[in-house]
């Protein structure tokens, strides 16, 4: 087999240049982010030992963790029951359905929280409309905490959420959904029974991909949380921008990555990963 | 399972889609316990009426009745029809097992009883040993059974099967055809297939429906249909048929005398069928393996005299296209086994049929 290896050989030394320039732009900056998690201020675990002892960096890990399941959670129904309706559409309908999932991810992430504050905010248009229909006396707070967070973070993973969980549902073949009507089902069982275990694979990669995105939204929480609400991005930014404290900033960096990478790992033993992130479709 | 058939009846059963006319004004009758095939090229509407009886489809105009009740509007789930899919439709994340206890699982069925049941549904179809397997670990005509023991499993009041066979190879299909029939005349319940594939129709059903362009075309036993087609469609379509263009010359009793160019022809008049004046032109359907080859001095009710323009050796038989003068090629079949003549391109010889081998069919309105 030794000139099937040297041919194996050829093929690797292709991407050597792809392969250096990805560790020297990636690798080694998140090698370094991890080097001084260690060694800043001093060097030691102390940073990581904040991770037990500070109520502050507790807090924010609570908080982006109950953010991003909640984002999760919605962003998987709204999407579950958008993929569906697509999925069971004709053709032309179908496109056009797509189309208009797709519309909100060309448009940019800022633009979208600044609508959603002119939206939400005190004087805006839903207070508005809710004050003069008389719902509420006085405009609610709808926007520079968790709830507007999470608007704008499900409105942004939804087409995240539809893409994977749709492709999933075009592989059922429509004849099992007649056949299981055939046999005596009637359709909410042919839903339970057939159709959601056979899209499960899509909910599950949706799933993950939308919390792996969450996990490090930056934008979003920044602009309609005001401030106020910290999530995981925000508040490493804060402490490396604003409070030059990088050996706290690099350790939450850290934290986040292998989080990250932990749940792509025990997750690509339930599903087929490639297929999440769109390849051998 | 008891051995209670249930009978079908269409109405002018008629579908259009937009101006498009799927199944156009269809009645049929299908007894408790028959065994009724569906025939027709694709796009003559045999699909469909599968369909507006399973369900799925709802006719335009109208009706299905079940002994006589009306169902045109149940919906599938409440018609208790057990039905077979093109391509099997067998739930991937299911077990074979889990396959076949589904319709018994939706009526709620106990489990010792379902247990039961699935057991002697996959015995039927003996595939008890494959039971704990998914579909993907079968083969093709495992897969096929699977799907027959699922729709068997709740003693439906009727068995539709919709292509059932198409999806497997040759042989594979013969012997599922024997195994079918043989499952038909145990269960003894009212099947009804659809088939394009007109050997399938011949050898599995009790009657055939001929569908052309949306119409039942004919209708009845196979054997029926196939010595006494009504139409130039029906001939041509079940089996091989050479079309002869003649003229009435004589009337009779029992038998006419019909001429194409100078050679004369005998035809026999069938019980009940018209006898047509003198001149009418006829057409007359004639089987290739129904004309014999003639020894000399040997004589038969009609005869005539060719040329061998290409045969074709065919392991039963030998296939002949013969060249006449007044009858233009006819296609003859002959057993290869003790055939008197071997073939060969440009043999003359002298082929016979009897007066009642060929029939007059008519021309198929365009």
């Amino acid at each position: 087999m030794a000139p099937a290896g040297q041919r194996q050989t050829g093929w690797w030394l292709l991407i050597l240049p792809a392969f250096l320039l990805m560790t020297a732009f990636y690798v080694a900056p998140i090698a370094q982010v991890l080097a001084i998690s260690f060694t800043e201020p001093q060097p030691g675990l102390g940073n990581y030992e904040r991770l037990f002892t500070s109520e502050s960096v507790q807090r924010v890990i609570g908080t982006t963790l109950r953010i991003c399941t909640i984002t999760t959670a919605l962003a998987l129904l709204l999407g579950y029951v958008l993929a569906y309706r697509i999925a069971l559409a004709e053709a032309r309908a179908r496109r056009w359905w797509i189309l208009v999932v797709l519309v909100p991810l060309w448009i940019s992430v800022l633009v979208r929280a600044f609508a959603w504050v002119t939206l939400l905010r005190r004087q805006g248009l839903v207070n508005q409309a809710l004050m003069e229909s008389g719902l509420v006396a006085e405009p609610l707070q709808l926007v520079w905490n968790e709830f507007g967070i999470v608007v704008g973070m499900v409105h942004y993973m939804v087409p995240y959420a539809v893409l994977p969980m749709l492709a999933s549902m075009r592989e059922i073949d429509p004849r099992l959904l007649a056949a299981a009507r055939g046999l005596g089902a009637p359709r909410q069982t042919v839903f339970a029974r057939i159709f959601l275990p056979l899209s499960l694979p899509g909910l599950i990669a949706a799933g993950v991909l939308v919390f792996i995105f969450s996990l490090g939204f930056y934008i979003t929480p920044a602009i309609l949380g005001g401030g106020k609400t910290l999530m995981v991005a925000e508040w490493i930014g804060l402490q490396i921008l604003d409070l030059i404290r990088w050996g706290l900033g690099t350790m939450m960096a850290t934290v986040l990555v292998v989080t990250i990478l932990a749940t792509l790992a025990v997750f690509s033993r339930v599903v087929d990963l490639r297929r999440v992130f769109g390849s051998g479709a | 399972m008891s051995a209670a058939g249930h009978a079908l009846a269409l109405q002018g059963l008629t579908k259009r889609y937009g101006t498009f006319t799927a199944v156009d004004d269809v009645s049929l009758k299908v007894e408790s316990g028959q065994f009724l095939t569906l025939l027709g090229p694709s796009g003559s509407g045999k699909t469909t009426i599968l369909m507006c009886i399973a369900g799925f489809v709802a006719p335009t105009a109208g009706a299905v009745l079940l002994d006589g009740r009306d169902i045109t509007a149940l919906p599938p789930e409440k018609r208790d029809f057990g039905m077979v899919f093109q391509g099997y439709a067998l739930f991937p994340h299911m077990t074979v097992a889990e396959n076949v206890a589904f319709p018994l699982r939706v009526r709620r069925m106990g489990t010792a009883e379902r247990a039961e049941k699935v057991r002697a549904a996959l015995d039927l179809v003996q595939l008890d040993r494959f039971a704990e397997r998914r579909p993907s670990q079968l083969s093709g005509g495992q897969q096929q059974r699977v799907a027959l023991a699922r729709a068997l499993v709740f003693d439906p009041a009727l068995l539709l099967l919709d292509e059932p066979l198409s999806a497997l190879d040759k042989k594979l299909r013969a012997e599922l055809q024997e195994e079918l029939k043989a499952l038909h005349r145990r269960v003894g319940r009212t099947f009804v297939n659809v088939t394009h594939d007109q050997e399938e129709a011949l050898s599995l059903s009790d009657r055939v429906a001929i569908l052309n362009h949306g119409k039942l075309v004919q209708e009845g036993a196979p054997t029926a249909l196939y010595d006494r087609p009504r139409t130039r469609f029906v001939a041509d379509f079940l089996g091989k048929s050479n079309f002869l263009h003649a003229a009435v010359q004589q009337g009779g009793a029992e038998a006419m005398q019909l001429a194409i160019g100078a050679t004369p022809l005998v035809q026999r008049i069938l019980p009940g069928a018209p006898h047509p004046a003198p001149g009418t032109k006829l057409l007359l359907s004639l089987r290739p393996e129904k004309i014999a080859l003639l020894a000399d001095g040997e004589t038969a009710d009609n005869m005539v005299e060719g040329r061998i323009a290409t045969w074709s050796y065919l392991g039963a038989g030998f296939g002949l296209s013969v060249a006449t003068q007044d009858l233009g090629m006819l296609r003859v079949t002959l057993p290869s086994w003790g055939a008197p003549i071997a073939p060969a391109e440009g043999l003359a010889i002298r082929l016979g049929w009897s007066a009642s081998a060929s029939v007059p069919v008519e021309e198929d309105a365009a």
